[in-house]
Parts: structure tokens; C-alpha cells; sequence
């Protein structure tokens, strides 16, 4: 009785235990709680990514610079760290999100003010986030002895027996929980999708909605810029390269309907756990690693045609929506 | 209906909302020119018009999606500016139109109370509120069947009228715009929507309701304004006025002379269909097509009837029957080969399915014949202009020039591209769905007398049409369809106007 | 209403005046501007040779851009083309192992582009999938493919005749590649504004539903540019491998971007339903220009993507930004 999307989840997170205990037949430690903990600490980032990416696919939208205003800000984050090894940690990450933040409103911007297709203004501003990375660095690298050591171990600590990283993950999942269900952001965020005609006469601004999403993933793609650059301890210009694709996959298998309004926050972290679980699978399993981005692939084309078989069971097609502009 | 009698009478009621000096113009088109609009609490005034009049602008203007360029708009007598959806929503004027105003994927309860719906202590949304108030809301309309948390795609569409007015109830919307509610609903659901709206003037809501159809008109308004051609020629009390007035209202002149005068010559019969058939659309569809002659096919909307005429266009599967042409039995699986057999459909949806906005006016029309245009699919040029004046000359086509933009057509012009398009493919059988919906009335007048000249040539139409006058004044034999099956076919002597909709409403005497 | 004149005219502005303001003859102004500005900065620019070296950075992406136009216009998009690339890159690879010679290789690398192009529409037109999530899947499944074949290893010693194609040249500083690209380009401008198959994408972009009822085939259309999509990536595969003279699964990446870049610069709209063969071309040269004019100037590679993302969204804003200002705000 409740929703199609509902039951999607629920198909998901089976598929996912039936992945995981596959594996678990062979090796038996795959399956063991600190082992998931730990392909999910793994994939926190892909996870808090894929939040952002919904909430911007929802409004029939998308953002395809997310990987490179990680790149980005990672870059600017740990160079401040470098130069300013007594800055606090968390102001840094503040600092991300919101360079972050700012250079997804400059998307939104385009979108909102100049009616720019999303596909085209984020495909240009997927080069130029990269290419301003290797502008502000000058090419160069920020390593290990460059950061700073509270810097490189304040996503490691330990709170409760789980990495911060991890409770970030679980933080933003959280906020995104309340942020799409309960706020009027959030709903008019669906609402956009669903039927913008309609949104405009519920008095919602559909461009300053889409806006606001740009703004929420670029957010979310700065702060994971500092949790990649201090995870992976490496800052570059190659960053995350292509990583855009893992993100709008995520979504895909997660359920969320690239034609907007239809997905859940469940569904971009089940969709991003399930790529979670089959990477981290593969080296278990002694298949190579690069095995990982053909098996997504597939994985996506399973998705959407699953997804596409659940729309088409509809009724009677008699009565035609009236085409009015 | 029984409502209690307002307390007041009406012609002492002040009006809630009045619309003065109003005017709009878009580039090219002056859509309203100083129209003035009242309502009043616990009445509903019809708001009438031939599409194209300015209906839909105003219910733009009043909804705050336009800016009037001129004019006032006061609320109890007090000047307000809709300067935005959220304001029109803000001073409580709401319209109930379910494309516009639904959501599919979302929940009856949030398509209730989008936008202003409870919120708990710290801000956030009340489902568990939101939920109990929607069932209260639905329960007071008297719809309580209707579960609050069932996704709206899963609804009839009386069921979203019915979300749609509870949207409005929740909101203490104290102004509703109805525009054409019941264009897709049956009798019994219409009658339920009426029960409604006799429930909405007992709250003493001010009620705009836009209908083509005079039956429902005279049934549940109270009050008339005519616009035409963009400005106000007549409002008043139904009561006082008689159909006819407000026909002649409408259209500027007698509408006796719309119709061209023809004495059919009718023929051998040219298409014949038996027992067609479709799973979920239509069944056991038997008629013959004569050379020379208009067929006619009524019935209310969601009848069957354009799906009938997709089949045997090519467009849609049959499950069952044949159709034959000229003797030869047809089974075409495209509208290419339907064409090619001489069979075209002139869709109902003419933005949708008719013109291709984007192309030049030509381009359009040479399209289906682009096989006969071309040479080895080389197109040339020169004959697809050649092929495109003949036609858009014969129909009387306004335009600046055959390379413009067919969407800056008016919507009648556009229908004219279309009918070209489709008459220089030089079919046998041309089948023309809703030919004159939503186009205006001197466009009208042409594609009759153009269909008229077409029979008179040896051609034969097959016509959809849901317009009384229209079906009796250009057919010569009807076919009456209700819900997927052919009542009855008539010959269009002396019949009258209500043998039809007793036929197509199932009231069989 | 009095019998006027009625006669409607074919057209109202003659082509030589709507060609003059078109946003191809804009396209020709930036080139010739670049162009100066090239051989202003650099005194290696003007140069036979240099001009014939900047060829190579575009006629590959180019060769893919004049079927994605296509494509686009039709209103459906090929994010896999890059991976096709990399997949039939892998498979001339292990033709070569197996010991085939450069006919061979040459025909397995154009069929494998055309079965992904293939498997592409088959995917969008059967099932009914937006083309866009469609390829990104296959996107990845492409090059996995090439990267579970290749892992970090890399194909070379194609044969020596091999080479010619992305090293050869044909006449003094006329390389194989340039002409090639030339003659696809006229191939491609004919397909497009000359024919009825033309005539039917730009309909289908436009307004699918109103296409079938005017008996076209739109899902076979559809399928047809999705193969001749892949055909041209295999085109480029063969073009690039012999070129760089070996595989990596990781060739050609980000080719995508690029490519959908170039038909968007040229004034298609990523929308459906018009562009032109022209502007395409026109954009390929652009690209060409900027990025071997920075070359020239010693600015990166990455830096030179700055330059070609700003101008792809400058060159989509400034008309709508030259419309705002244009006309008072209405609606």
C-alpha cells in the first residue's frame, strides 16, 4: 500500500544482503558487522555525495561538477592547512562547505537566472573547477607531510567504536532524512520535480528551488573535498577524476528518477552502499579491481530497466494530459 | 439542488472579488482588453467564451502567474496586487484544475496541504497532523473513501477534482477558480463535482466556473460573463438571460451561417470496418464509410472514439475485426502505412500530436509526403514549397511566409498547416479528430467550409467531434459511441440535438 | 475582409541575409578572431606545419561530434562514446595479438563501435530508457570492459601500416586525419540538410509524438543514430590507437565532455531540435584553435579545459542574455 518507492528500497537492501552473504559463503569474514562497518566507512564519502546528487536530480536536474568542486575544494582546503597549520580542523571544514557551497550556487545561478540547461552549464563547469584546481596548486601536490597531523586524524578518531567519517555519513544522512521529508525545502524540492507548472501555483519558485538543490550538493561536494583530500591524505589536481559518474550512479540504482521527483534519501545510500559493497567485494573474492566499473555499469543498465518495468503497469492511457504550454 | 438560501439576497451582496480596466498584451497579441470580472460569496458566475477569448489569461492574472499590463483587482473592496502565485494563494484565491495544481508521485495529504502544511514545534512538517487533517478535510466534502496517504497517480480523476477542492477547503480559499472541471469526468462523476460545488456556495465561497458546455452552465451557475475576443460583452444573471443571447454573445453573430450549405453526393462505400476490437479500449466497432460523405462520431469524452480512429490510422493495435478499403482489407502496423494505403488521422492533440513547433510552416506540410518531395531521399526544395503553397493557399492560411516558424501560427492557422499536411499526402479517407477544438471562430467557419469542398471532390471524412452544432450541422450519417461501443448510427435527417446526448448518456428511451 | 493578395511568399529574408546573422557566421568571427590572436602571440603559428599539427587536436573528437549533432537534434544523448573509443581500442588489441593485419583492425575496430552504438539503441528504443542514464551505464560497462581485458597494461606494436591512419599524410601538410575529417564532414552535412533522413531528426527532436503520426519510424531513426554514433567512435578508435600507436583502457577519457562541447558550441541545441553541420564543424576548429594556441603559449592542458568550459557556457548565455536585454520584461 505504500509507495512504489518504498517497495524499491526494500528490493535494494535485499540485494544487497543477498550480495553480502554470496561473498560470505566463500569468506565468511565478509559478512562480519566490523567488516560492513568498515565498507561503509569506505564508501561514507560516495554515500554523503550521493545525498547532494538526489536532491538535485529530484528538481530534474543535474550536476555533473560535483567530483570537480571536491577537487577543488579538497585543493584550497588542504593548501590553507599547509599554510596555516594552527587553523582548528573544523573551521576548515566549514571553509569547504562553503567554498563548496559557492561554487554550486554559481551553478544554480546559471540555472535559475539564465534558464541554462543543468547538463550544460555543469558539463563546463566540470572542466573549469579542475582546471582552477590545477590554477590555484599550480600543478603541484599537497601530501602527507604537508598537512597537518590533526588534520590527516580527525575523520580516523574513533567516537563510540565507529571513525568520524563514518558518523559524518550518518549525520548527513540524518539531516537529509529531516531536510527532504520534513522541511518545506525539501518537499518543495519534490514538488519541483513532480510538476513544476503546478509548484508555481502552490506559490513555489521552482528556479529558486533548483538554485537552493545546487547549492545543497555543492555544499556537500566541498565537505567531502576535505574528508577525500585528509581520507585519501594526497590533495591534486586528479582528484576524484570521473568520480561524477560513481555519484549519478549511485542514484540511479538508489531509485531516483532521472526524469525528477521520484527517489528517497534510503535509496541514493542504499544505491550508493550496494557500488559499496561490490567493490569492496571484489578483492575479497580475488576478482580484480577492475572488474569494479564494469560490474557498476551493468549494474546501472539493470536499474533502470527495472525501474522502468515498475512505471509501466499502468491502466488505461485514454484520458491524454491536455498539452497546453 | 436544496442548499439553504442565502441569508442575504442576492443583488444586495457586495462582490468578494472584482476585477476592473484590466488589460494584457503579449507580443503581437492584445490578450485582454479592459475586461471587468465580479464574484460573489455562495455564487458561481460562469465565466464563457470561445477559446482564444481570454479565459485562460485572466485565470492567469487572477491566479498571480501574469501581471495585468492595466486594471485593479480588489478583495472586499480593498486593492490588492497579485504579484505572484504565493500572493494570489495568500489572499485566498485558489484554482482547481488538476494538471496544474496536482501532484502525481506525491501523497494526497501533501498535495492537500503543500505549502502550508502544519508544522510541529520545531519548525519541521506534522505528517502525523497533516495526515488526520487531510482525512478531516476529505471527510467534511463528503469524501472520506479517499485514503490520505494513497499516491495521487493511483487516483481517478474525479478523485483529484475532489484532492483538488480539499486542496482549496484547506487553504480557506475564499475565491475558487474552476476551469473546465468536467471536461474528463462521466455523468455520474460530474453530478458528484456539482454536489460539490452546491457544498462550496453553502460556505459561501465566491466560485469561477469555466465551461464550454451550456447544460452545465444554466445547471449550477448563477451569474454570466461573456468575454470575446478579449474583452467583456455581457454579464449578468442567468436567470434573466436565454441561451441564445449568450450564444449570440459569444460568437458576435448568428451562428446559423457557420455551417456551409452541400448537397452531399454520396457514393459506393469506400471503407468498411467489422468487429474491431481492442483489450481495454473498445469493442465490436462495425461501420461503412461512402464515398463523398461525412461521417460523424459523437460521443463524450473518453468514449473510445479516438482510439477507434488511431486503429485504423496505424497507430494503435487492434485485438480483433478488419478493416478493408476499397474491398482490399487493410492491417496497417504505422501510420506510414496507413498513409500509403490512403487512410489519415488528423489527431485531437494539435500541439502534441499535429504540428511540429520548431520546423517551418513548409516543413509541416511537406512531411508526410516528404517520399513524394524527394528524389532518392534527396529532398528538393522547390516542390516541397510548390506542394506546401497549394495547400496552405487552398485553406486559406495566414501567414508572412511559408518559412516561418509554424508556432508562431495562431492556433487556428496551425490547425489549417495541419489539415494540409495531411491533405497533400492526396488520401482517400481523411479522418479529422476534434477538427475545430480550441480554434478560433472565422478559422472554424474556413475548415468547415473546406471539409464541405473536400466531399463535394469524392473524398470522405470521417469526423470526431464532441460540438453538437458541429457533428448535426456538418455530418451526414452520426455514429453515437458510449464507453468503448457504438450505440447507434443515425442519419443526420431531422435529427435533433437530444436523441444525440440521450445516446451518448445512455439514456435509451 | 476583403480578398487581399493571398499569396504567401517561401520566404521573407533571403538565405544570404539569414546566413549573415546566424550563429554560424558568429562561430566564424570567433575562429578569425582566435586566429589572430594566435599569430599575434606565437611567431611558431603561422606556419604550414603548425596548422597541420593543430588538426589532430579536434578531428577525432570532431569525427564523433558530427553524429552526436545528429543525435542531439534528434533529441537523445551518447555519454559512452569515450568508452566506445577504449572498448574497440582494446579489441583491435587483441586482434593484433591474435594476428590480424591492418584491414583486419581496422574492421574490427569500426564493428565494435558500431555493436556498442548498437547496444545503445537498443537499449533506448526497445525499453523505452532515457538515452542519458542509459549511456551512463554503458559508459562504465565500456571501458570496464577494456579496463578487465587491459588492467594497467597497455597494447602496442601495432603493425607498421597501422600507423598511417592517424600518422599519415596524404598530400605535403595534409594529413589522413584532416581529410578524412573533411570528407565525413560533407557526408554529414548531405545526411543532415539534404535528405529526408535529415529532415526526419530534426522532426523527431522537435516533436516525437507528432513525427510517428506523421508515419515516421522514430524509435528505427533513433536506432540508426545510436549505431551511426558508435560507427563514428569507432572511427575515432582507429584514428586514435594508430595515432598513439598503443591501448590503454584508460584512452580517450573525458573524450565525452569534449565532444558534446564541441555540438552544443555549435550552436545544437542540447534541448533537440535544430543545429547544423556547419556550426559543428566551426566549433571542432574552435576548440582546435584555443587549445593548440595555449599549447603554443605553454599553458597546460588543464588550464586550456578552463578556457573551453567558459566558453561553452558563455557562448550559450551571451544570446540569452542579448534577449533579455532585448526585449521589455513580459510574462
Amino acid at each position: 500500500m505504500k509507495s512504489l518507492a518504498k517497495h524499491r528500497e526494500v528490493w535494494l537492501a535485499a540485494a544487497i544482503a543477498l550480495l553480502v552473504m554470496l561473498v560470505a559463503v566463500r569468506f565468511p569474514g565478509f559478512a562480519r558487522p566490523d567488516n560492513l562497518l568498515t565498507v561503509f566507512n569506505d564508501y561514507s564519502i560516495l554515500v554523503i555525495l550521493a545525498l547532494g546528487q538526489m536532491a538535485v536530480i529530484l528538481t530534474r536536474s543535474i550536476d555533473l561538477s560535483m567530483a570537480s568542486n571536491l577537487a577543488f575544494t579538497g585543493m584550497v582546503v588542504a593548501m590553507t592547512n599547509a599554510a596555516f597549520p594552527g587553523l582548528p580542523v573544523p573551521l576548515l571544514i566549514v571553509q569547504a562547505m562553503a567554498i563548496g557551497a559557492a561554487l554550486g550556487a554559481f551553478n544554480g545561478a546559471l540555472v535559475w537566472k539564465l534558464a541554462i540547461p543543468p547538463i550544460v552549464v555543469t558539463l563546463g563547469t566540470l572542466t573549469i573547477f579542475r582546471g582552477a584546481t590545477f590554477v590555484v596548486s599550480g600543478g603541484a601536490w599537497v601530501n602527507a607531510d604537508a598537512m597537518s597531523p590533526a588534520f590527516i586524524s580527525l575523520q580516523r578518531a574513533e567516537v563510540l567504536g565507529l571513525p568520524v567519517l563514518s558518523w559524518i555519513a550518518i549525520i548527513t544522512i540524518a539531516a537529509f532524512f529531516v531536510l527532504m521529508t520534513r522541511t518545506s525545502l525539501g518537499r518543495s524540492i519534490y514538488a519541483a520535480g513532480v510538476n513544476p507548472t503546478a509548484s508555481v501555483y502552490a506559490g513555489i519558485d521552482v528556479g529558486r528551488t533548483k538554485f537552493l538543490a545546487f547549492c545543497l550538493s555543492g555544499m556537500v561536494a566541498g565537505l567531502c573535498g576535505y574528508l577525500w583530500v585528509s581520507r585519501y591524505v594526497i590533495a591534486s589536481t586528479e582528484v576524484a577524476n570521473g568520480y561524477e559518474l560513481q555519484i549519478v550512479a549511485a542514484c540511479v540504482i538508489g531509485g531516483v528518477s532521472i526524469a525528477g521527483g521520484v527517489g528517497s534519501v534510503g535509496g541514493a545510500v542504499l544505491g550508493a552502499l550496494f557500488l559499496g559493497v561490490i567493490g569492496s567485494a571484489l578483492p575479497v573474492i580475488n576478482v580484480s579491481p577492475f572488474w569494479q566499473l564494469a560490474i557498476s555499469g551493468g549494474a546501472i543498465i539493470l536499474a533502470v530497466v527495472l525501474n522502468a518495468r515498475g512505471e509501466k503497469n499502468k491502466g488505461r492511457i485514454i484520458l491524454k494530459k491536455a498539452a497546453t504550454a | 439542488m436544496m442548499h439553504a438560501p442565502a441569508p442575504t439576497t442576492v443583488n444586495a451582496t457586495a462582490p468578494l472579488l472584482t476585477l476592473s480596466g484590466i488589460s494584457k498584451s503579449f507580443p503581437g497579441v492584445r490578450a485582454l482588453n479592459d475586461v471587468a470580472l465580479s464574484l460573489y460569496p455562495g455564487q458561481v458566475t460562469a465565466l464563457i467564451g470561445e477559446n482564444g477569448a481570454g479565459k485562460s489569461t485572466l485565470v492567469k492574472i487572477m491566479t498571480g502567474i501574469y501581471q495585468p499590463d492595466a486594471g485593479r483587482i480588489a478583495i472586499d473592496g480593498r486593492p490588492v496586487e497579485l504579484a505572484s502565485a504565493h500572493a494570489a494563494f495568500e489572499n485566498g484565491i485558489t484554482a482547481i484544475h488538476q494538471e496544474t495544481v496536482l501532484f502525481d508521485d506525491l501523497s494526497v495529504a501533501e498535495n492537500i496541504f503543500l505549502g502550508h502544511a502544519p508544522r510541529s514545534r520545531l519548525g519541521l512538517i506534522d505528517w502525523r497532523t497533516m495526515r488526520a487533517n487531510a482525512r478531516e478535510v476529505l471527510e467534511t466534502m463528503r469524501a472520506g473513501h479517499i485514503d490520505a496517504d494513497a499516491r495521487l497517480r493511483d487516483l481517478g480523476i474525479a478523485n483529484k477534482h475532489l484532492v483538488a477542492v480539499a486542496r482549496a477547503m484547506s487553504i480557506d480559499a475564499q475565491i475558487v477558480i474552476m476551469d473546465e472541471p468536467t471536461a474528463a469526468l462521466s455523468a455520474k462523476e460530474i453530478e458528484e463535482l456539482f454536489l460539490l460545488i452546491e457544498f462550496l456556495k453553502e460556505e459561501g465561497k465566491a466560485i469561477l466556473f469555466i465551461s464550454h458546455k451550456f447544460d452545465e452552465i444554466y445547471r449550477i451557475a448563477d451569474r454570466y460573463t461573456v468575454f470575446r475576443d478579449g474583452e467583456m460583452v455581457g454579464e449578468g444573471r442567468l436567470t434573466d438571460t436565454a441561451e441564445g443571447e449568450i450564444v449570440r454573445l459569444m460568437v458576435g453573430r448568428s451562428v446559423e451561417h457557420i455551417f456551409p450549405e452541400r448537397t452531399p453526393k454520396i457514393g459506393a462505400p469506400l471503407l468498411a470496418v467489422s468487429g474491431l476490437s481492442h483489450p481495454t479500449e473498445f469493442e465490436d466497432i462495425s461501420f461503412e464509410l461512402k464515398r463523398g460523405e461525412i461521417l460523424g462520431f459523437y460521443g463524450l469524452v473518453g468514449a473510445g472514439r479516438s482510439e477507434i480512429m488511431q486503429a485504423i490510422a496505424g497507430m494503435t493495435r487492434t485485438s480483433g475485426g478488419s478493416i478493408a478499403l476499397d474491398g482490399e482489407t487493410l492491417a496497417p502496423k504505422s501510420a506510414a502505412e496507413a498513409i500509403a494505403s490512403g487512410i489519415v488521422y488528423v489527431p485531437e492533440e494539435r500541439g502534441r500530436q499535429g504540428v511540429v513547433i520548431g520546423l517551418p510552416i513548409f516543413q509541416n506540410v511537406s512531411l508526410p509526403s516528404l517520399s513524394k518531395t524527394s528524389k532518392n531521399g534527396v529532398l528538393r526544395l522547390a516542390e516541397e514549397f510548390a506542394l506546401a503553397r497549394t495547400y496552405t493557399e487552398r485553406l486559406d492560411l495566414r501567414a508572412a511566409s511559408l518559412s516561418q516558424d509554424v508556432g508562431t501560427l495562431s492556433g487556428g492557422n496551425q490547425q489549417k498547416v495541419v489539415i494540409a499536411k495531411w491533405l497533400a499526402t492526396k488520401p482517400r479517407v481523411i479522418i479529422l479528430d476534434e477538427p475545430t477544438k480550441g480554434i478560433d471562430i472565422g478559422s472554424k467557419a474556413a475548415v468547415h467550409g473546406f471539409m464541405a469542398e473536400l466531399v463535394a471532390e469524392g473524398l470522405s471524412v470521417i469526423m470526431v467531434s464532441s460540438e453538437l452544432p458541429e457533428i448535426l450541422g456538418m455530418s451526414d450519417r452520426i455514429v453515437v459511441m458510449r464507453e468503448g461501443r457504438m450505440v447507434n448510427i443515425y442519419d443526420n435527417d431531422g435529427l435533433d440535438a437530444e436523441t444525440l446526448v440521450r445516446a451518448a448518456a445512455g439514456i435509451v428511451a | 475582409m476583403t480578398t487581399i493578395d493571398r499569396h504567401i511568399p517561401d520566404r521573407l529574408d533571403s538565405p544570404l541575409r539569414s546566413a549573415l546573422f546566424s550563429w554560424e557566421a558568429l562561430l566564424v568571427l570567433v575562429a578569425v578572431a582566435i586566429f589572430i590572436v594566435n599569430s599575434l602571440a606565437s611567431p611558431y603559428f603561422l606556419n604550414a606545419w603548425s596548422i597541420s599539427d593543430l588538426t589532430f587536436n579536434f578531428v577525432e573528437k570532431g569525427l564523433i561530434a558530427l553524429a552526436m549533432a545528429l543525435l542531439i537534434i534528434a533529441g537523445e544523448i551518447d555519454l559512452s562514446v569515450a568508452a566506445i573509443i577504449a572498448l574497440a581500442s582494446t579489441a583491435m588489441g587483441m586482434a593484433m595479438q591474435a594476428g590480424l593485419d591492418t584491414p583486419g583492425l581496422v574492421i574490427v575496430g569500426l564493428a565494435v563501435g558500431l555493436a556498442c552504438g548498437a547496444f545503445n539503441g537498443l537499449l533506448v528504443t526497445r525499453l523505452g530508457l532515457p538515452s542519458i542514464v542509459v549511456t551512463i551505464g554503458t559508459m562504465s560497462l565500456f571501458r570496464g570492459i577494456a579496463f578487465i581485458v587491459l588492467g594497467d597494461e597497455a597494447y602496442r606494436g601495432y603493425p607498421q601500416s597501422f600507423a598511417y591512419f592517424g600518422q599519415g599524410y596524404v598530400w605535403w601538410v595534409v594529413s589522413f586525419e584532416i581529410v578524412l575529417f573533411a570528407v565525413m564532414a560533407v557526408v554529414f552535412w548531405f545526411l543532415l540538410h539534404r535528405t529526408v533522413f535529415g529532415r526526419t531528426v530534426f522532426t523527431i527532436g522537435n516533436n516525437p509524438v507528432a513525427a510517428a503520426f506523421s508515419g515516421i519510424r522514430v524509435e528505427r531513426v533513433k536506432f540508426i543514430l545510436f549505431c551511426l554514433t558508435g560507427l563514428m567512435a569507432g572511427v575515432a578508435s582507429v584514428l586514435l590507437t594508430s595515432r598513439l600507436g598503443s591501448t590503454r583502457p584508460s584512452i580517450a577519457q573525458g573524450y565525452e565532455l569534449e565532444v558534446i562541447t564541441m555540438v552544443v558550441l555549435g550552436g545544437v541545441s542540447i534541448l533537440g531540435g535544430s543545429g547544423s553541420i556547419v556550426g559543428v564543424v566551426l566549433a571542432a576548429v574552435i576548440m582546435g584553435l584555443v587549445t593548440f594556441g595555449l599549447g603554443l603559449l605553454n599553458v597546460p592542458g588543464i588550464v586550456m579545459s578552463i578556457a573551453i568550459g567558459m566558453l561553452l557556457i558563455t557562448v550559450i548565455a551571451l544570446p540569452i542574455l542579448w534577449q533579455r536585454l532585448k526585449k521589455a520584461r513580459t510574462v
